[in-house]
């Protein structure tokens, strides 16, 4: 992006409709001044994978509480690869109990949030990990 | 009510009280903060005394119990006739594993069911859909055809016990397949009991499982209600549900009233069809949440039938008393449950359960403690379900009846929550009904803002959840959670698969066809919708034909 500005995704992957965490996290980081766009609700990872790209994200941030993360976030993290949008950071919060974190990580999840993050704590890590495109981290 | 004379006395006693006594002793020490409010911010005054209460009339404000507007309890006698029925909202993996947690329950001394549906099946689509892949029996039961449905309650006692199921947008499938089971089971449908939530406008609101958009899903609704009221008597078919709206990040005030304005709705649309409002009205119940601040939580319970008695009898002019009524079931704040010391979770439920009983709740699932890392493991529901038997046997809280009823806190907070919540509803009326209200995305922006203001005083530390923003304790005990074990797709994918090989293929397009034609037409689906269950179709195959009529609701992003 010309202006610097970081561009994050904010997604719900699945079909789980808990979105207050989704929304909260995309206005706090809005307010702390990144350009934030929210997919909405039940979105395949194809859908997330498509709008990442197309919308040139620095990062992607996922939310989700339906238990299926161990499906869909693996799947993202391949298309993204495929897409050529193999260095957009992804984070994720939501209920992900401790064993599936490591795997997470594997796959390449670069962040997980668990409930009771604070938004402080997720901003100042987007801050830290997350450069504006062309910028190395 | 108290003589104005004695209110100006007492007044004058306040004024002393405050130059006095009150004075030196914040003149020795200020109070911890500035401002004590309630978790949904309605501040908390010093000391409530009568002069709180100038135009309290006890006759008109809360009668007796039993009697209208049933402020202290829909029964005379409450929990002394009768304790409430506890319900545990439970459901995973297959049909089979959900009804040995059923037989569980009713062997540990639960007194009702409460299914819990996975995702696919609460979205419409068949365990075998892509967009199901990875959620099959993770939130709840993964049902698919009537053969699941029997599975799920095979040697339960249906005459006996009272079945609440969690599902809204596919309601009139899953009600289609439990009439269906249970007939051949060998049950009549006069004898079955139970509840669908059927509630889709705070899916729209809210919860956010959805189908078709809300109009005709208001539609599909008066189907069933019509359907209910013919040949179901002792189904409730709409449980209108203030919980999900709380947990979204909605106020107390809030909760009451847009819970409130959907039963305006239900009930507008009943009439719409045609219906009696006494035959009908009875049998609608609610469902709230029960979250952690004591006093504000029993102050909403009790607006809350105050308020929808005067709704039903002054606005819709209700004839029948039961039609006043305001049932409810409770469930403890899931939202309000923390990871970390999870421990600590057994006596926010306790708590909470406790305000619940104080409310005159009819039925209430405690949450267990371990349910922010997954779905309660069985010892974990024990305690959750103990909770509640400890209070209801052991507390001496059901002796009375309403026993808070009357302090001066209390009753000067219903009368504020019930005025606050009365502003919503005529806001909401004014927006020409809860409808278009949802149509406009006017409660989801109040709730999204309410939700944004409460995270930022938790940043603030205005709020304080003990273990997350004050007491952290770096090492967390870890706690044993229940897995779902991944083979319960495949083998629900392979039931389903096996299932639609057996069946006759051309009595199902017959039925799904009559469906639709009947959709179409503006005739009573419902029926239709039991001869196709019958005939084996899935959930999947019901619900296309209606995406196929109405279309696929797709909510605006907005943050």
């Amino acid at each position: 992006m010309t202006d610097g500005k970081i561009r994050i995704i904010v997604a719900k992957p699945g079909l789980d409709g808990h979105d207050r965490g989704a929304k909260v996290v995309a206005r706090a980081l809005r307010d702390a001044g990144f350009e934030v766009i929210y997919t909405g609700l039940h979105q395949t990872p194809e859908m997330i994978a498509n709008a990442a790209i197309q919308e040139d994200a620095d990062a992607v941030g996922l939310s989700i509480l339906s238990g299926a993360h161990m499906t869909l976030l693996p799947r993202l993290l391949d298309l993204l690869r495929q897409k050529g949008g193999g260095e957009i950071v992804v984070f994720a919060g939501g209920i992900i109990p401790e064993e599936d974190i490591p795997p997470l990580r594997a796959a390449g999840v670069s962040e997980i949030f668990l409930p009771g993050a604070s938004l402080d704590a997720i901003v100042r890590w987007v801050r830290e990990h997350v450069k504006p495109h062309g910028v190395k981290a | 009510m108290v003589d104005p004379k004695k209110i100006e006395e007492l007044r004058q006693a306040r004024r002393q009280w405050e130059a006095t006594t009150l004075g030196e002793s914040l003149e020795q020490q200020p109070e911890r903060t500035p401002r004590f409010s309630t978790l949904s911010d309605l501040e908390i005054s010093r000391v409530y005394a009568p002069d709180d209460l100038p135009a309290f009339d006890p006759a008109r404000d809360l009668g007796l119990p039993g009697e209208y507007p049933f402020t202290r309890g829909i029964h005379p006698t409450m929990y002394r006739r009768r304790l409430w029925t506890m319900r545990q909202f439970a459901g995973f993996g297959s049909p089979e594993d959900s009804n040995r947690r059923f037989h569980y329950l009713l062997e540990q001394g639960q007194t009702g069911l409460s299914v819990a549906f996975d995702m696919p099946t609460l979205m419409g689509y068949d365990s075998d859909h892509a967009r199901a892949q990875g959620e099959v029996g993770r939130e709840g039961v993964a049902v698919d055809t009537l053969e699941d449905m029997e599975i799920l309650f095979r040697g339960l006692p249906l005459d006996r016990i009272t079945t609440s199921m969690t599902i809204n947008a596919p309601a009139n499938v899953l009600l289609a397949m439990y009439v269906a089971a249970a007939e051949r089971a060998g049950y009549r449908r006069d004898q079955l009991g139970g509840t669908t939530q059927t509630d889709m406008l705070k899916e729209f609101i809210a919860q956010k499982e959805w189908i078709v958009p809300p109009r005709p899903s208001m539609r599909l609704i008066q189907d069933m209600l019509a359907f209910g009221t013919r040949e179901l008597p002792r189904w409730n078919i709409i449980s209108i549900s203030g919980y999900h709206i709380r947990e979204a990040g909605a106020t107390a005030v809030q909760e009451l009233a847009f819970t409130l304005a959907d039963g305006i709705a239900y009930v507008q649309a009943g009439l719409d069809a045609g219906l009696d409002i006494d035959q009908f009205a009875p049998r609608l119940s609610f469902f709230f949440d029960c979250h952690n601040n004591f006093f504000e939580e029993i102050a909403k319970f009790r607006a809350a039938r105050r308020l929808w008695a005067r709704i039903m009898r002054e606005r819709f002019r209700a004839k029948s008393p039961r039609a006043w009524w305001l049932r409810f079931h409770t469930q403890t704040a899931g939202v309000s449950l923390t990871a970390q010391q999870a421990q600590n979770n057994v006596v926010r439920v306790t708590l909470q359960a406790l305000a619940a009983v104080l409310g005159g709740t009819q039925s209430l699932h405690t949450n267990s403690m371990d349910e922010t890392y997954a779905l309660p493991t069985e010892e974990a529901v024990m305690v959750a379900l103990r909770t509640q038997q400890i209070i209801a046997y052991e507390s001496g809280v059901t002796h009375t009846v309403d026993p808070l009823g009357g302090s001066y806190v209390l009753e000067a907070l219903t009368n504020r929550v019930e005025a606050e919540a009365e502003a919503y509803i005529r806001k909401i009326d004014d927006l020409g009904g809860m409808v278009r209200a949802v149509e406009l995305g006017y409660p989801q922006r109040e709730i999204a803002e309410a939700s944004y203001r409460y995270q930022q005083q938790l940043e603030r530390k205005e709020k304080i959840i003990v273990g997350i923003n004050e007491f952290a304790a770096p090492d967390v005990q870890p706690i044993a959670v229940l897995r779902i074990d991944p083979e319960v797709e495949r083998r629900q994918i392979d039931r389903l698969r096996r299932v639609r090989a057996a069946r006759d293929a051309r009595q199902v397009q017959r039925a799904l066809d009559t469906l639709r034609r009947a959709g179409e037409r503006a005739d009573n689906t419902m029926d239709r919708v039991v001869d196709c269950v019958r005939a084996s179709a899935t959930v999947g195959e019901i619900c296309d034909v209606f995406r196929s009529i109405y279309g696929e609701y797709k909510e605006p992003a907005i943050i």
